[in-house]
């Protein structure tokens, strides 16, 4: 693997945004992570860039190997150097994730001088190579714009392109394309898919959307409030989910033919991590509970390649 | 930018004729005869007259204005009633002294202002933090004549640092410089402060931590600099306020300088003066905002194109 996230919990004050994460991602592999809002998937992969003390938070339990590297071990400056370098993080909102005074071909130089020690006219023909192959039309002249003066998808290709110039090995996706036109989002997609094929990246994919979970990842994590609940390879968890919170997710998917009006959504609302139920912490939305599940929290089970935090799948109590 | 500047430079235009048309209108505007604000008391009916004819007191006030306005744009700005010389010449031997001690104010302010707030919103939340904004806050609310006078006791009188007052030497600068630019040094380093801490939440700065720039990078060359955009425009905007209205210190440690001089020739109501003192202010107020304007166009791409747009 080259990246494993093992019985993560971190925590901010008293409060505790992730309790159990478990998951892991190979190069060359994308990992999908889903879950509703709030369910932890921008935390998590905050955690891995170490980047919660900067938001006041820290981990309280578990490991995330990179590599074969421990990094809840290693110092800011060890981490900083993989950041970027190594990991590379790109955000959800393009209008946003830019400096707005600096013109975006030296925010893309800035990652390559950083971490491959290249000078300014190296830097600046790498990063003219990697906005045309971002499909950056003419780069040469896009090179020295400020981000306000491109479109949200071109902005959005700036930052994929800012995030490929360290020449990482993992990079992290948090909801790349939710700003954008649908059309846009499909070629971002796509030229994120091609990135992993081609050159061999490990990339974690946040996204609310099991559309595009089923049709680019291998293997996929669904979160809900803050643990990772089910996780195993794309096409069996389709097939067969195991987890009711699962299966709701896959039948809010709008399918093509379907009548009108039978579009299911998932009844209750997440509740708040200040205020979080008893038990397993989706029973008061589940439609198949136990009585076990109001007492404690189920614990995650792994069998055969997938895992799931469930008691409907404990020891033959189905 | 240059025809960002030049465009800025046109919109003034209309903005001067305003201004210049109320300072003309002060002398009309206070009760009472024109000719007798422009002249002094006990003064010879042709001498009346010859004011009456000079200032064409006779014809309507458009063509005043506008005769007035010809005089002013060539440089003369009228005789001092009181002190009888021409009032040019009182503002330019003010100015130069308003000048130095605005300019070293403002300077001061920046400075030191921007380290204050830029070392504050760093160590956010610690004592070094509290400890700053706590002498910023005092700085600006303690009235500045008491300041002043604190100032003489502690250094002047007591230690004999620096003289008490007067214009002299350079170190006769120090005190007042201090006493204006604290004020303004409290109000940057606040605004720089709250301006950074904004900035650093902002999506760009978490993704320059992702891309793995030091923190000491983020803060002083993208945090900082985003900051500093507001911090221009307080500054431009205190440019006219430091310049005309030093007056509490220009007295304090009896020093010239134009608030000065706007104040006696308020008090002895020397309307040719009053009038020169107002319109040069005013002017020195529209060319600091037009400062301010195109450092921001220059330091901001997104103001630059808002423009031209
Ligand atoms: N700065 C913070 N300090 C403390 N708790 C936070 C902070 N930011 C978020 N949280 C909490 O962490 C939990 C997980 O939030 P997170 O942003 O990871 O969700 P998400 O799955 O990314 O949701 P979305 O789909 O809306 O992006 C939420 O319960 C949220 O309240
Ligand atoms: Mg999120």
């Amino acid at each position: 693997m080259l990246l494993s996230v093992e019985d993560l919990k971190i925590g901010f004050g008293l409060l505790e945004p992730l309790v159990g994460v478990d998951l892991g991602v190979d190069a060359g592999e994308i990992l999908g992570l889903v879950g509703e809002s709030g369910s932890g998937k921008s935390m998590t992969a905050m955690s891995i860039m170490g980047m919660l003390p900067l938001m006041g938070g820290r981990i309280k339990q578990g490991r995330i190997v990179f590599d074969g590297l421990d990094l809840t071990t290693i110092n800011e400056g060890s981490y900083r150097k993989l950041r970027g370098g190594r990991i590379a993080l790109i955000t959800q909102n393009p209008m946003t994730s830019l400096d707005p005074v600096v013109r975006v071909g030296r925010q893309i130089d800035q990652a390559s001088q950083l971490h491959l020690g290249l000078d300014r006219k190296e830097a600046k023909s790498r990063t003219i190579d990697l906005m045309d192959r971002m499909r950056i039309p003419s780069p040469q002249h896009a090179y020295d714009l400020f981000p306000h003066q491109l479109s949200g998808g071109l902005r959005q290709r700036i930052v994929i392109a800012m995030a490929l110039a360290g020449d990482p090995d993992l990079l992290i996706a948090d909801e790349p394309t939710t700003a954008l036109d649908v059309t846009v989002q499909a070629q971002i997609i796509q030229l994120l898919v091609e990135l992993v094929r081609d050159r061999g990246l490990g990339l974690i994919l946040i996204t609310h959307d099991m559309g595009v979970i089923a049709q680019t990842c291998d293997r996929v994590a669904v979160m809900y409030c803050g643990r990772v609940v089910e996780y195993g390879p794309v096409a069996r968890l389709f097939d067969d989910p195991r987890h009711p919170y699962t299966r709701a997710l896959i039948s809010c998917i709008p399918q093509l033919g379907m009548a009108p009006g039978t579009l299911t959504g998932i009844p209750g609302m997440v509740p708040s991590s200040q205020n979080l139920p008893k038990g397993c912490r989706f029973h008061p939305r589940c439609d198949s509970v136990l009585d076990n599940c109001r007492l404690r929290e189920p614990p995650m089970k792994t069998e055969d390649g997938r895992s799931v935090a469930c008691f409907l799948h404990e020891g033959g109590q189905r | 930018m240059l025809g960002y500047t030049i465009r800025r430079l046109l919109a003034l235009v209309p903005v001067f004729f305003v201004v210049s048309g109320v300072v003309f209108l002060v002398v009309h505007l206070v009760p009472g005869d024109p000719v007798d604000h422009l002249i002094r008391t006990g003064s010879s009916p042709d001498q009346r007259a010859e004011i009456i004819a000079r200032y064409g007191l006779d014809r309507s006030l458009i063509e005043q204005y506008i005769s007035w306005l010809g005089r002013v744009i060539s440089g003369d700005l009228g005789t001092a009633i009181v002190m009888r010389r021409p009032v040019a010449t009182l503002i330019w031997d003010n100015l130069g002294y308003s000048l130095a001690l605005g300019g070293w104010a403002l300077a001061f302010s920046a400075l030191a202002g921007v380290a204050a707030g830029a070392i504050a919103a760093s160590f956010r939340e610690r004592w070094i933090d509290h400890g700053l904004m706590g002498v910023s806050l005092l700085g600006s609310t303690v009235p500045t004549f008491w300041l002043g006078l604190l100032m003489i006791m502690l250094f002047a009188v007591q230690l004999g640092w620096v003289p008490v007052s007067g214009a002299r030497h350079w170190t006769s600068l120090i005190l007042p410089v201090l006493t204006v630019g604290l004020g303004g040094m409290a109000l940057v380093a606040r605004v720089t402060r709250i301006a950074m801490i904004e900035t650093a939440r902002e999506d760009f700065v978490m993704l320059l931590h992702a891309k793995g720039v030091p923190r000491w990078t983020i803060q002083i060359r993208h945090v900082l600099r985003h900051a500093l955009i507001p911090v221009v425009t307080i500054l431009s905007l205190r440019i006219g306020l430091i310049i005309g209205g030093s007056v509490t210190v220009e007295y304090v440690f009896a020093r010239p300088g134009l608030g000065s001089l706007l104040i006696r020739a308020l008090s002895q109501r020397d309307y040719p003066l009053v009038q020169g003192c107002l319109l040069f202010l005013a002017m020195a107020v529209m060319l600091g905002t037009l400062l301010g304007d195109l450092l921001q166009a220059a330091m901001d791409p997104r103001q630059r194109d808002e423009a031209t747009r």
